[in-house]
């Protein structure tokens, strides 16, 4: 097996793509962002209640990669860690699509801890987890010429992969979500907050399941 | 759960304005004798239909003597708070607590108001259990489900241990559990409400079930016994932060009414007597530097009467306080209502300026003295008490009844539910409406009222209105 292959500019691609999902989703926190700017000075508020969530949304992507980034320089585990992974997110998604209630200790967090909000709600809709199978994608990619490279390169080598694979992909999501947030801040209006507001928790469960799947499937 | 938000759910307070007007009205009849089960009544304020002015479907509750006072809904514009992850409840159920009974009712509006049915009841007892509360009374949505305030604790007759705030699922409607985690010294509680961005509560005192469940105790009155303390918290941290006295004269703050605009630090609340010298007042309070401040910004005064027009209660002083029962602000900010219970009159404050009220408009009806009829000549027993104001402002609806053994107290002669509504000028001033008068069915009283779509003394909102 192992015929289905991403190429790792396929991977890449992906990464971005998740990031413009993540960011355009309201439950990742944009209109957190626009009430930011509109309760305080304007853009520079709204700009710096971005780089809150965008901190918090990259330490929940690398809590869940770096641990990999560890795994994976097992090069003979590699694909029972990745087939391992292809269940787990396809599990997580399937459980979100049962239980598609919101924890309460979100909750609780305050208005001025937006990046411990971000970093909160990220793992608890599984926003890192949607990224593991294709970081595991990306990392397997190299694992050809693993045998003349020594265990601490390969888990060097994935460590900054893990790294530029969290930035990237935080680097969409705050493109996509502050596009929005300056738009409905500055031209559209609160209103649009309501009007553009879609229920994704279904399509979010439907998305884990999906990524699950085709990290196993190319695992196989 | 929706794919969209909840059309009534609305970022600011001025997109709330521009929403269609209400076409519903749920007041809520209780039997004050207990000789029936309370009830929910609808009624058109649809002025273009036929109906108008009536009652058109009632709910009536399978139990006696819950005695009903006030209610909310299960969801209002807060559940577009991006940090509670609630935007896709709907507004769809009433949570009416039984404050005598301490039993809960859930009744479900829709597929219309027409229809509106019981949904679940939740016994006094799970309440008692989960919480350790007694006598729910004000129903608020926000960030952790639906908010429950109490005015006892625990015990048969509440005072085993302090009232305060719990929490309902916003979905189940299972009783999860108190709210505090650190009350300082809060030990009385009546009404709540927040500002959610910025993260506070508010909180204010009437007084425990001993001292009114029998009726007004006139020693703990004039013993300045009854609360006097508003008390701030975290609303996140749920600790209180911050607890100001009125001063003891200060008898019984009651309604707590936040600005709607987020963006606003400040709010209002009323006190219904103070004891040297009958008057009514309103307070503002602020936030300034992070500490909360509070002063008195206007007052009403009492009216001399002969004793023998008056209750036995009052006929000491010779005169009647003005009451000061319930206050009301419109979704702009602009204008506060103040239901003088006492001397039968509804008044409307100019707080554009929060801490200089300017009195905009006044109308008589009813009262302990004066008994000024309705425009249609109907007679309005009681005093202007609990008030809400349509969305966009332009209309004020009141009813007539306080709580059944007080009522009895400063109205001997019975207070036949009445509900009436007042139209309000573009640059304030408030004129009753002739054609509207609801006829309740004979011994049920009203009391608080709920509008279709949203009201101004339930929504909060997350965005400030710019």
């Amino acid at each position: 097996m192992g015929h289905v292959q991403w190429s790792t500019a396929d991977l890449w691609l992906a990464v971005v793509a998740s990031g413009l999902y993540h960011g355009v989703n309201p439950g990742m926190g944009w209109p957190l962002a626009v009430s930011a700017g509109l309760m305080g000075r304007g853009r520079w508020d709204l700009a710096l209640a971005l780089a809150s969530l965008a901190a918090g949304h990259l330490a929940a992507m690398l809590v869940i990669l770096l641990p990999f980034a560890l795994m994976t320089a097992l090069v003979e585990w590699g694909r029972v860690i990745r087939i391992g992974v292809g269940v787990g997110v396809m599990a997580y998604g399937a459980y979100r699509l049962v239980n598609r209630r919101h924890p309460r200790a979100l909750a609780r967090i305050r208005p001025t801890q937006l990046a411990l909000w971000s970093f909160a709600i990220a793992i608890a809709h599984g926003a890192g987890l949607m990224l593991l199978p294709i970081y595991l994608g990306l990392c397997s990619a190299g694992e050809v010429d693993a045998a003349h490279q020594g265990l601490a390169s390969l888990m060097g080598r994935n460590f900054a992969t893990a790294v530029q694979v969290s930035l990237l992909h935080v680097v969409s999501m705050v493109t996509a979500g502050g596009l929005i947030a300056f738009l409905v801040h500055g031209w559209l209006g609160p209103s649009f907050i309501s009007r553009s507001w879609f229920n994704l928790d279904l399509v979010w469960a439907l998305s884990l399941m999906l990524v699950g799947a085709a990290g196993l499937v190319t695992a196989l | 759960m929706t794919i969209r938000p909840d059309p009534t759910f609305h970022a600011t307070p001025k997109l709330a304005m521009e929403a269609p007007p209400e076409r519903y009205a749920y007041v809520l009849m209780l039997s004050p004798n207990f000789s029936r089960p309370d009830c929910l009544g609808v009624v058109d304020v649809d002025s273009s239909s036929s109906s108008y002015g009536k009652i058109v479907h009632t709910v009536v509750m399978p139990n006696k003597g819950d005695e009903f006072h006030h209610f909310g809904w299960n969801a209002c514009s807060s559940a577009l708070s991006p940090m509670s992850g609630h935007a896709f409840l709907e507004r769809r159920y009433l949570i009416i607590p039984g404050l005598r009974s301490s039993r809960i009712y859930v009744i479900d509006t829709k597929p219309d108001p027409t229809q509106a049915k019981i949904h679940k009841i939740i016994e006094p007892e799970e309440v008692f259990h989960k919480t350790g509360y007694s006598r729910p009374h004000t129903v608020h949505c926000g960030p952790e489900g639906i908010y429950v305030s109490t005015l006892g604790g625990g015990g048969p007759d509440g005072t085993d241990s302090p009232p305060g705030i719990f929490i309902m699922d916003c979905e189940t409607f299972d009783v999860l559990g108190r709210w505090e985690i650190d009350r300082g010294p809060q030990d009385k509680h009546y009404d709540f409400w927040w500002n959610l961005p910025r993260d506070y509560m508010v909180t204010s005192e009437w007084g425990l079930p001993p001292q009114f469940e029998n009726g007004l105790v006139p020693d703990d009155l004039l013993g300045n016994r009854y609360g006097h303390r508003l008390h701030f918290w975290d609303l996140r941290a749920r600790r209180n932060v911050q607890t100001i006295d009125l001063g003891a004269n200060h008898q019984m703050a009651l309604e707590v009414r936040p600005a709607h605009d987020p963006i606003k630090e400040y709010g209002f609340v009323g006190v219904v007597v103070d004891t040297t010298n009958l008057e009514g007042s309103i307070w503002t309070w602020w936030r300034e530097g992070g500490t909360f401040r509070c002063e008195k910004t206007a007052v009403i005064a009492p009216e001399p009467a002969d004793k023998d027009q008056l209750p036995p209660l009052l006929q000491p002083f010779a005169a009647v306080p003005p009451l000061v029962t319930d206050i009301d602000l419109s979704l702009d900010d602009r204008f506060l209502y103040v239901s003088c219970w006492g001397t039968g009159e509804m008044r409307q404050y100019d707080v554009s300026d929060p801490r200089a009220p300017k009195l905009a408009g006044s109308t008589h009806i009813g009262g302990i003295v004066r008994r000024t009829p309705h425009p249609n000549g109907n007679t309005f027993a009681g005093g202007p008490q609990m008030i809400e104001i349509s969305r966009d402002g332009k209309r004020v609806y009141w009813t007539n009844s306080l709580y059944s053994t007080w009522d009895d107290q400063f109205f001997p002669e019975g207070v036949p539910g009445a509900m009436v509504k007042a139209d309000v000028g573009t640059d304030g001033g408030v004129t009753l409406d002739k054609k509207f008068w609801v006829e309740f069915p004979d011994g049920y009283r009203s009391h608080q009222i709920r509008l279709e779509g949203g009201d101004c003394s339930t929504d909060s909102f997350c965005y400030p209105s710019v």
